[in-house]
């Protein structure tokens, strides 16, 4: 399998080059990860992260074919060849496929990402009903692998004002909790011009989540919530 | 090279459930902590939790700890240690509690108390019927568990070293320790982390194994750098195969799927845990239904066209059970598996999953070794929690769900702990002169070293003898045929070449050190197998079929240092509980 590499190291190179590795399958590697480790026994120096090799740690999220995906559950009988791999789009690369994400957490960590209730907490769990509890699905599942925001040409220009669509759906996530008190709060932090209301809907953070996710719905919802405060 | 120097109240090394869980309650008494990690915290392998976390709420029927406790010490098949056992299930519903509390978004009932599930191993009353007593958030609950860890850190301020690579302990003549050596894996620096405390809690090792399912980052870096600074590392041969493992790929697919009524065929169609475990099914413990299906497989029962796996069944849940309690099994049936569980059974195998054994603690997660005062003399400045440390509560077998429980249970207690040493030792101990000094020669040897072993062939070799060696099943002569091909791989592994010569994210160097970890844990697991001389839990001999507790009911504790073996006593005396003596185990 023929696949093409973005390759960067600052102690060597003056700038980012291509790099294509010709390697050999066996029957057993099926995901586009199997091949990447394959690439790093016949050339130590390519560098990149990855763990649980399941989709659920968010380490090995990279552009693969121009699109963002996780490496570890993307099928390699699914690819064109060569295949072709870059960093994550807008970030700064720091080395081969490893971008530097401090801005994407930096945006996560903006939106306070816990639970915040200040009653005295009761003895036994707080309850929730079960439809309750399911307005939760399709946010909590997030792994934070930052495919969407990196294919969203708003958080392309704005990282540092724009939340991204990331955080945008966590920021609904608690919202959404019948156990958070903090949603005017939540709401009006991002009443403004950039954090939230850089969105334009173009989706494309819908179309790259690994995990099926959806945050145009999610900025949507809080958009309508604003609608609702003002009326 | 130089080497920078910094000074903490304490360094906690891992940021899966038991770093996470210590270190909030570190942060949250407004003590300098430094957390290592050498992934962002939530990609630590508690993320891939699915099942659930076991505590005696009784949400969905009776339920006491007493009975949690009873479970939890026959699926150790004794060998657990009664006091930190009863502590785990004690404190396991305030701790569950806890998470609900910080946010986790745990399943519901219809009056909006935190659903349950049954588990294997998990029973009523003693052992007579299956009960629920797993809390889960669908088959997501690590993810749940270490987001809700994480986001709550957040909240209170918790000081991360993401991408940064504990190396080695440092300690002073008279073993205290005073903190660690570690790389900051973007600029290849080392540094030493000086502190009054360090705490490991750097998980599991399962990476000695070719098929697991385990993450790339369980190397054992907790345990061959423990082993390095001269502690002994106990139980290392039992091993857990989880029952159900994807067929080639090594993926999980959780105990849960068992729980919610799904179950286990061979070839012939046939349910083939009645046979085995009349009364638990394909509910018994873990060691007991992997041991089943090995058998089935190898006396020609497997199905495929290598009849080398047996099938998981669970189409008759229906659609919607699938979707609501086991949405991520359902994907990765697909994906991993090429199956939609909705209409055709999973093809798996025992995969290794768990290492019982680790750095010896106490209940309280002091870590403790044979010394001058008895064999659990503590080490001064040394705590351990989670998979990485051994208390012991899962003794030769652990309970599905019981992990999660061990991370925020002793990730609480050994966080507490902490605090109250800290308040008593105020002062930082002097450094020694060559504090370091080991880690940057080992480094620098690593870094120019010219015509040495290639590291994946050294790891891949590692692999395939502890796979074919000490498996499911073990043997007299497979044993010890293994003991010294692992120790010739031992020697090559010192041997390491690495072509890459960068500093910044040198991933060649990173997975080098990290193999040097993996080869303690795999001499370790091998010679300790290879010398106990019955069969307990997941460690299955074939010419010594049956438990000895006469001789057997101990244990091993290895030493790097001559690769050699000692052993210590079991607590069978509970804190307030009677005790229970060991018994024929049937399920
Ligand atoms: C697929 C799967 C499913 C499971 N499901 C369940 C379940 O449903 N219920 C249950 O009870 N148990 C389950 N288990 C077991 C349980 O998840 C693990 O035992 C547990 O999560 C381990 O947690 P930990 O905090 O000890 O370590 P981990 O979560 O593995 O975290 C280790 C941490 O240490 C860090 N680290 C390691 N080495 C170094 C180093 N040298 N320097 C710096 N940092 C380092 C890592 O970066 C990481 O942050 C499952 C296990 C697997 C593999
Ligand atoms: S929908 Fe909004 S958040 Fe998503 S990609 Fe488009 S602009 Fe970005
Ligand atoms: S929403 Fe999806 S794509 Fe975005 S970070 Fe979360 S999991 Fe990744
Ligand atoms: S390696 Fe964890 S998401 Fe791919």
């Amino acid at each position: 399998m023929k696949i093409r590499i973005q390759r960067y190291d600052p102690d060597h190179d003056a700038k980012p080059y291509m790099k294509e590795y010709d390697v050999q399958l066996e029957p057993s590697d099926r995901m586009l990860l199997d091949a990447l480790v394959r690439v790093k026994e016949m050339d130590d120096s390519f560098s990149f992260r990855r763990s649980c090799r399941e989709g659920v740690c968010g380490s090995d999220a990279m552009n693969i074919n121009g699109k963002n995906g996780l490496a570890c559950v993307t099928k390699v009988a699914d690819l064109k060849e060569p295949v072709e791999l870059r960093p994550l789009p807008g970030l700064p690369v720091i080395r081969d496929l490893y971008v530097d994400m401090s801005q994407f957490f930096k945006q996560y960590h903006s939106i306070k990402p816990y639970l915040i209730n200040n009653d005295p907490a009761p003895q036994l769990e707080r309850l929730q009903s079960p439809e309750d509890r399911a307005e939760l699905d399709g946010l909590y599942e997030c792994i934070l692998c930052a495919c969407c925001s990196t294919s969203c040409p708003s958080f392309w220009w704005n990282p540092d004002k724009f939340v991204g669509p990331a955080g945008l759906l966590q920021a609904y996530r608690f919202i959404a909790d019948t156990r958070d008190q903090a949603t005017e709060a939540r709401l009006d932090d991002l009443e403004d011009p950039y954090r939230l209301f850089r969105c334009h809907t173009i989706m494309n953070c819908v179309d790259v989540c690994p995990k099926s996710l959806n945050p145009t719905k999610a900025i949507g919802k809080i958009k309508d919530l604003m609608l609702k405060r003002v009326v | 090279m130089a080497i920078s120097r910094r000074q903490y109240d304490a360094v906690v090394v891992g940021a899966g459930g038991a770093g996470l869980r210590a270190a909030l309650q570190l942060a949250e008494a407004g003590l300098k902590v430094a957390v290592l990690s050498k992934v962002f915290p939530t990609r630590s392998h508690t993320v891939a939790a699915q099942g659930g976390i076991g505590a005696a709420l009784g949400n969905m029927g009776e339920d006491s700890w007493l009975w949690h406790m009873y479970d939890t010490v026959k699926g150790s098949d004794y060998l657990g240690d009664q006091d930190a056992i009863e502590f785990l299930c004690r404190e396991a519903p305030q701790a569950i509690i806890e998470l609900e509390h910080f946010g986790m978004p745990f399943d519901r009932n219809d009056d909006g108390t935190i659903y349950q599930r049954p588990f294997g191993g998990h029973s009523s009353n003693f052992g007579e019927k299956p009960v629920q007593r797993s809390c889960c958030a669908a088959d997501r609950s690590g993810h749940a568990m270490l987001h809700t860890l994480y986001q709550r850190n957040v909240r209170a301020n918790t000081q991360f070293y993401v991408e940064w690579m504990a190396l080695d302990l440092v300690r002073d003549a008279h073993g205290n320790v005073l903190g660690v050596t570690a790389m900051e894996m973007e600029t290849g620096e080392i540094s030493i982390l000086q502190a009054r405390a360090t705490l490991f809690a750097t998980g599991g090792a399962g990476r000695i194994y070719a098929s697991t399912t385990n993450a790339f980052i369980n190397t054992g870096d907790g345990l061959g750098i423990a082993a390095r600074a001269g502690l002994p590392l106990e139980d290392m041969e039992f091993w857990q195969f989880h029952p159900t493992g994807v067929a080639g790929a090594g993926v999980l697919i959780t105990e849960g799927v068992r729980g919610e009524g799904g179950y286990l065929l061979n070839k012939d169609g046939e349910r083939f845990m009645e046979r085995y475990a009349p009364n638990m099914k394909d509910l018994a413990s873990r060691d007991v239904v992997a041991r089943a299906m090995a058998t089935e497989i190898k006396e020609g029962r497997g199905a495929g066209k290598e009849a080398d796996h047996v099938l998981l069944k669970l189409d008759h849940l229906g659609l919607e059970t699938i979707e609501k309690r086991l949405p991520g099994i359902r994907e990765i049936a697909r994906k991993f598996a090429n199956v939609d569980p909705v209409r055709d059974p999973i093809p798996v195998v025992p995969t290794v999953h768990y290492q019982m054994g680790g750095i010896p603690t106490n209940y309280y997660g002091e870590v403790v070794v044979p010394g001058a005062d008895g064999p659990n003399t503590i080490v001064s400045g040394f705590y351990a929690a989670g998979e990485v440390a051994c208390a012991s509560v899962h003794g030769a077998n652990r309970l599905g769900t019981n992990s999660l429980t061990d991370l925020v249970v002793f990730g609480k207690a050994t966080g507490n702990r902490v605090i109250e040493f800290l308040k008593k030792n105020p002062g930082q101990r002097a450094l020694p002169a060559d504090a370091g000094d080991d880690t940057l020669a080992r480094i620098n040897r690593l870094d120019t070293r010219k015509g040495g072993e290639d590291p994946a062939q050294v790891a891949r070799d590692m692999r395939r003898t502890m796979q074919f060696h000490c498996g499911v099943f073990r043997f007299p002569d497979t044993l010890t045929e293994g003991v010294a091909k692992i120790r010739e791989v031992y020697e090559r592994a010192q041997n390491l070449e690495i072509k890459d010569k960068s500093r910044v994210f040198n991933t060649a160097r990173i997975e080098a050190l990290e193999l040097l970890n993996l080869i303690e844990v795999a001499r370790a697991t091998m010679v300790s197998a290879e010398a106990r001389k019955e069969s307990r839990g997941a460690h299955d001999r074939a010419d010594f079929h049956e438990r000895n507790d006469v001789e057997w009911l101990k244990h091993s504790l290895w030493y790097r240092e001559g690769d050699r073996l000692d052993y210590k006593g079991v607590t069978l005396k509970p804190l307030t509980a009677e005790s229970f003596e060991p018994k024929a185990r049937v399920y």
